[in-house]
């Protein structure tokens, strides 16, 4: 997994409440059994004017003109902000994956769902929860100067923007551990194998039928 | 020790070891898998040169994909059968139990680990798939994972977590004529919405839920994530055991005793503490359908659509207003005056054998509507089917006008092709009415199997309390 340490990006308004993993990757994109190349289908039904099916040359389709990712302003954002409760519905990694290939990094919102928000820290992306009324203050200022870019340090659990407004942020130690040093979750467990081996032999004895 | 909650007994059981932080690794029992979220773990775990830590632990079919009409000829789309067959040769290669295409016993993941006993009170199950909250209704901790965890546990047997809040929703009386345990779960969401249970397990409880079958408790907790929470759970009562004796994963014999003797401590105690609770009157619950496209966009049928303009906070409102331009409606129509094109009777949350009855009972002697393009009935899994025409449920569905279909999620996320086309409307027993979600522009409401067998009839909503 990528580490995540300081970010400088461009920030990009995505101004609904209740997105949905099947808004930022729909269905028919999931038969792929690979883990890369989502992003130019990420937020598909929203971003082109043409049905997406896998397979299509995405450079040659229609684009939406009113759908924010497609405004010149925000084009190479790595910090995408946004409303209540991203990412709900499907446990579908394939929506980090999307966001992540596409090139965002951060992920701003007053609240996420907690699979995906679980989903983004395996994938070196950061879901940082702001106060809605934070949020609101920075769809405003986003909206207000082309350009806008907020820093981002993880080290420091700190959103820094251009006015030098500081927000701190929450993440867990273990998350946060992992993420800065790009750590794989399953290296880590598998340290632990004469514990997991304890539990399990302790385990079984006292629920045998769980063997079968 | 004080007064524990159920999902206290299924947290501690299953602890291995704890970080400073309070997260945990926390032992899995039962990993059901298909074949939409699995093959970038199986080929992250070939990469490493890991192993499966326990593939016993392991029951994997393929359902997401798998055309429910002419399966005979396979499936046609090259993408999705290459889905397949890599879940296929996974399996085989990994050693993993699996139902095949072919196999009776195939199915919907969530509705064939409990029809097949594979569920058991007091496990963890985790499935790549957000509605795993189902199996709680056997007072599992159960719950949806992705992809790096789908690979986390098949190398570890564990995943790495933080315990969540407790929240109780308890459920007193008695349901009224035509009232499910659906309407039950679209309330709930209705009263604290589609984030309301976020960062909580949630513990269905109270007369009314005792009271359910365990179709009706799985409908209830599969949609425990529609409400934001991971995890739903029920106690463990006579209910419950009577279910799964004989079934073929369940116990025999003097260690199916040992088990319901600790099966019967999976209750929360007396006294027991909840971070959240609320509490809902059955005989208040009216048959829901929804409008919009959350699953909290949600009234009672003798109601109407919602006006956005009297909604005070903004972002409801635009949610609103956008919802109601998506889906073709006009603030204040009556619910009964909405007309549907198609319909869908199946999924995870409602093709069980007491949902098939249900809407076979709605649709005796009677007739889709001239304005209905099509009805489909999409049993949960072959051994559904089964069962279903040996009651002859699949003669009254056809006489009526339906189609009877194989097994799969089919048209309740549209991977196959089983689909709306865009702007029409569809009268559906699943989970979620996203944009989309049943086809691009399509517009669903979300009903009970007895509303949709009534809407097909009707050709419009129609209140089943009155039927």
């Amino acid at each position: 997994m990528q580490k995540f340490t300081v970010l400088d990006g461009l920030v990009m308004p995505l101004d609904r409440a209740n997105v949905d993993t099947d808004a930022i990757i729909p269905k028919q994109f999931l038969k792929s059994i690979k883990r890369s190349g989502f992003g130019p289908n990420a937020f598909d039904e929203w971003r082109y004017l043409d049905h997406g099916e896998p397979g299509m040359d995405n450079s040659k389709r229609i684009l939406n003109p009113d759908f924010v990712m497609n405004q010149p302003r925000y084009h190479g954002a790595q910090i995408l902000l946004a409303r209540e409760n991203f990412g709900c519905g499907s446990s579908r990694e394939h929506a980090p994956w999307a966001l992540e290939d596409y090139g965002f990094r951060v992920i701003i919102a007053p609240s996420f769902a907690d699979i995906f928000f679980n989903n983004c820290f395996k994938n070196g992306l950061l879901p940082i929860r702001l106060a809605a009324e934070q949020v609101d203050a920075l769809f405003k200022a986003v909206e207000a100067a082309p350009g806008y870019r907020l820093q981002v340090d993880l080290e420091r659990q700190s959103i820094t923007a251009p006015d030098g407004t500081a927000y701190k942020f929450e993440v867990e130690a273990f998350r946060k551990h992992c993420l800065l040093n790009g750590l794989d979750d399953i290296g880590l467990t598998l340290q632990h194998v004469g514990e997991i081996r304890a539990f399990e032999a302790k385990h079984r004895a006292a629920q045998p039928w769980l063997s079968a | 020790m004080s007064a524990q909650t159920l999902y206290d007994k299924l947290w501690n059981s299953h602890v291995v070891r704890q970080e400073a932080d309070g997260t945990a690794l926390i032992y899995i029992d039962r990993h059901l898998v298909h074949e939409v979220t699995s093959p970038q773990a199986f080929e992250g775990l070939k990469l490493a040169g890991r192993k499966l830590w326990r593939s016993a632990s392991i029951l994997a079919v393929a359902d997401h994909n798998v055309p429910t009409a002419g399966r005979a000829a396979g499936i046609v789309d090259p993408i999705a059968r290459l889905q397949v067959e890599t879940l296929d040769s996974n399996c085989a290669e990994f050693g993993v139990n699996e139902f095949r295409m072919s196999d009776v016993r195939q199915g919907i993941v969530h509705v064939i680990g409990p029809e097949q006993g594979a569920t058991l009170p007091g496990m963890t199950v985790v499935c790549g798939d957000s509605h795993t909250s189902t199996h709680g209704a056997f007072a599992a901790l159960a719950f949806g994972i992705g992809t790096s965890e789908v690979e986390h546990v098949m190398a570890t047997q564990c995943l790495l977590m933080k315990k969540s809040k407790a929240m109780q929703v308890v459920v007193e009386g008695a349901l009224g004529k035509g009232v499910t345990a659906k309407d039950i779960a679209l309330a709930v969401i209705g009263r604290i919405g589609t984030a309301g249970g976020t960062g909580y397990a949630i513990e269905f409880a109270g007369s009314t839920i005792r009271g359910l079958s365990m179709e009706g408790r799985m409908t209830l907790c599969n949609m425990a994530i529609e409400a934001g929470a991971r995890a739903g759970m029920i106690a463990a009562d006579d209910t419950t055991i009577n279910y799964l004796k004989g079934r073929p994963f369940a116990p025999q014999g003097e260690v199916w005793n040992k088990a319901v003797a600790y099966w019967r401590t999976l209750h929360s105690d007396d006294g027991a503490q909840f971070d959240a609770a609320i509490k809902l009157d059955a005989a208040q619950i009216k048959p829901q359908v929804t409008w919009g496209t959350s699953p909290e966009m949600v009234v009672a049928v003798d109601g109407l659509v919602p006006d956005p303009a009297a909604m005070g906070d903004a972002v409801k409102r635009e949610g609103a207003e956008r919802a109601l331009q998506y889906m073709g409606l006009k603030a204040n129509t009556p619910i009964t005056e909405i007309k549907i094109d198609k319909v869908f009777i199946g999924s995870c949350t409602n093709a069980r054998i007491e949902d098939m009855r249900a809407a076979a009972a709605v649709a005796k002697g009677k007739h889709i509507a001239p304005n209905v393009k099509l009805a489909m009935v999409v049993p949960g899994s072959g051994l559904v089917k089964q069962q279903a025409e040996r009651e002859g449920l699949d003669k009254i569905f056809i006489a009526a006008g339906f189609e009877w279909r194989d097994p799969g999620c089919s048209m309740c996320l549209a991977m196959n092709d089983d689909r709306l086309s865009p702007g029409e409307r569809c009268a559906s027993t699943s989970n979620r009415n996203f944009e989309g979600r049943q086809g691009p522009g399509g517009r669903t409401h979300l009903v009970s199997p007895e509303m949709a067998a009534a809407a097909a009839i009707a050709g419009h909503f129609v209140d089943v309390s009155k039927w």
